[in-house]
């Protein structure tokens, strides 16, 4: 009966407590808009890391933006060596759920809204994101600049352009 | 009787409106350069290629079609000035909505309205993808935009001593440095370029030091300086300031936001060796007074809705704000949702004192102004003087702004207007806010942050508001920034264009 009861109260507290051991899946507009409730809490958070990867000591701050905003992820340096790609104009940033814990405002990090991550899974990984050249824009500026250019003599010729002495024609 | 314009002053509104496009289409080369061989990113700078041409056609077709010898009068500059920017707006929104980062032409027009006034408050998607030429862009709007748009005209490419003194004035700025305008204008361009130099090295050494690579180091550093400097507070990655999770790094941009909101003639005592004017000027006496009693209602504030732990933490969080809204540049080290969702009405009040009241006159910051605020300061307190004294006394006021002045009826009739301008400029932004459905408040707080170009935002600023309350916005900005008058100029100059004979 010891054991019966002593089990009941194991399961009850596991239960209990459940939602504080287990990471819960959110994204940053509701990270933001109930800050209070998830402050503290374990949460899984997933998006591309984008911007600068910031190593600082045995840690290192990025980024992580799910679509809407990106948060800050204060990492231990071993969870993002597989990071490889980080998101900007010219590559897609790797796409990782970060598992740890929520802050609203962190006591270590001078009250910044961040998450301290005790994982870090590569969900898929980033690519260069090619930008041919459009043949169309750079015909359309060059054209346009040797027009503009034809019309610069009349500038010069209107009577009223001072240029300064330190460009003067 | 109002008289009709006379075909001279549209042709001679033409003429300077032209030279201004003229001179902003070639500053985008800047960005052309810098896309094409530093960034090496060929289609945003070919966007950029494209938009300065254009710029640079309208501009040297309205010179050339009317072409005039007049010199500019007051009036007319105003109206110049009130254009030049409606103008600049349109024609740099250009580059920006080529990026496809701008959901329509609009938002790109509101982003480009919100950089050049210095305010901050920005519709771009996906920013953390966004180009770097396209970025630099962003943050030169400001650096340009904080100077004047006309400054760079009167700098370069204006002649005309009294047409030069005339736009220089329609943009918001009431004292000369020297007593040459044009003097004046290069002596703006060459503080301004001297801060960014020494600006851009002491944030980008900070930056290497908290972690980012020496080429981001240096780009953030020259934009975070081009929009804390003019008090703009766009940054080149969405988290704004947070982005840097660093002590130093926001200490770097405190300094540098409240030397931005310095007057100019400030900066000119202190570069001529007058130190003593710092603690002597009625403006940073009044800016340092408002701060301590801004920061102590904010952080009353914060400690009743208990949102930061410690004291230090609150400090921190709280001062930035206060500093970054205070100065009117609008960098953020906190999401725009916690505005609303954990800071609570008593500190919001306090941020909206803050904004609303603004920096100096004669800088790159909005809002009322501290010389302003000063005067009535002072204007109240020879009124009090005088009912409580003998009816025959004589009380007078005096205040010190480079030189020491007495306060006269018609100097406060001037700032009382332009501070009652103000005012009705946030209430009108905020009943559209109300009127679109969003709470006092947030629309208050919208609305002070768009009218006095601060740039902090509680959320509403968004690609989904509703395009009315953009324009309404957009208007706030360019009225704001030109401290009314040139808006007002315009207005007239319409009517008297339609019912003038």
């Amino acid at each position: 009966m010891k054991r019966l009861v002593l089990s009941a109260v194991v399961c009850a507290g596991l239960v209990f407590f459940s939602h504080d051991c287990h990471a819960q899946a959110t994204g940053s507009l509701d990270l933001l808009n109930n800050a209070k409730g998830h402050d503290g809490k374990a949460v899984a958070y997933k998006g591309e890391v984008i911007g600068d990867i910031m190593v600082r000591g045995d840690h290192a701050w990025l980024h992580v933006n799910d679509g809407h905003i990106a948060i800050g992820v204060w990492a231990p340096k071993e969870l993002i060596r597989d990071i490889s790609y980080v998101g900007d104009y010219q590559r897609k940033g790797d796409i990782v759920e970060v598992s740890g814990t929520f802050h609203r405002s962190c006591p270590e990090h001078g009250g910044d809204l961040d998450i301290h991550a005790s994982a870090i899974k590569k969900i898929a990984s980033g690519t260069p994101v090619i930008q041919p050249l459009s043949r169309k824009k750079a015909y359309i500026g060059i054209f346009s600049l040797l027009f503009v250019l034809l019309l610069l003599p009349k500038l010069l010729s209107s009577g009223r352009f001072r240029p300064p002495k330190f460009i003067a024609l | 009787m109002i008289l009709k314009p006379q075909a001279n002053d549209i042709k001679n509104i033409g003429y300077y409106l032209g030279r201004i496009i003229l001179g902003l289409g070639l500053t985008m080369f800047l960005p052309f350069i810098a896309g094409l061989i530093l960034f090496k990113e060929p289609n945003p700078a070919f966007d950029f290629l494209i938009s300065a041409n254009i710029c640079i056609g309208i501009g040297l077709v309205l010179s050339r079609l009317c072409k005039t010898d007049k010199d500019l009068h007051a009036g007319p500059a105003m109206v110049v000035i009130a254009l030049s920017w409606l103008a600049a707006m349109a024609l740099s929104a250009i580059p920006l909505f080529f990026s496809s980062h701008y959901k329509s032409f609009l938002d790109a027009c509101f982003e480009t309205m919100s950089g050049f006034t210095t305010t901050g408050l920005t519709l771009v998607q996906d920013l953390d993808h966004l180009s770097k030429t396209h970025n630099l862009w962003r943050h030169l709007g400001p650096f340009l935009g904080g100077q004047g748009i006309a400054i760079i005209a009167i700098s370069f490419l204006v002649g005309g001593a009294s047409g030069s003194l005339n736009l220089y004035l329609g943009e918001g700025r009431d004292e000369k440095l020297v007593p040459n305008v044009i003097h004046t204008a290069r002596f703006i361009w060459v503080i301004s370029i001297v801060y960014l130099v020494l600006g851009t090295i002491v944030l980008g050494l900070v930056g290497l030091s908290i972690g980012l690579r020496s080429q981001s180091a240096f780009f953030h550093a020259a934009c975070i300086f081009m929009a804390g400097f003019d008090t703009a507070g766009f940054a080149p990655q969405s988290p704004n300031i947070l982005y840097y999770h660093s002590l130093l790094f926001e200490i770097v941009t405190i300094f540098f936001m409240v030397i931005g909101s310095f007057n100019f003639n400030l900066h000119y005592q202190v570069w001529t060796g007058n130190f003593k004017e710092v603690w002597k000027n009625i403006e940073t006496r009044t800016l340092l007074l408002i701060t301590m009693l801004v920061t102590l209602i904010t952080m009353a504030g914060l400690k009743q809705g208990g949102v930061c732990s410690g004291g230090m933490i609150l400090f921190r969080k709280g001062f930035f704000q206060i500093v970054s809204g205070q100065t009117t540049t609008g960098y953020m080290t906190i999401y725009a949702q916690q505005f609303i969702k954990e800071w609570g009405d008593l500190a919001l009040t306090g941020i909206i004192i803050a904004m609303g009241l603004g920096g100096c006159a004669c800088s790159t910051a909005g809002g009322v102004k501290m010389l302003r605020v000063g005067i009535i300061y002072k204007a109240f307190r020879q009124d009090i003087k005088s009912t409580m004294l003998s009816p025959n006394a004589v009380v007078t006021q005096r205040f010190h702004h480079i030189k020491t002045t007495f306060v006269e009826d018609k100097q406060v009739r001037a700032v009382l207007l332009v501070t009652l301008g103000y005012c009705v400029l946030y209430g009108l932004g905020t009943l559209v806010g109300v009127a679109s459905g969003y709470p006092f408040l947030e629309s208050l707080f919208e609305s002070t942050s768009a009218a006095g170009n601060v740039g902090l935002s509680c959320g509403i600023t968004d690609t989904g508001m509703p395009a009315v309350l953009k324009v309404t916005y957009i208007v706030e900005m360019w009225a704001g920034r030109l401290e009314l008058m040139s808006v007002f100029a315009l207005i007239g100059f319409l009517a008297a264009f339609v019912k003038g004979r």
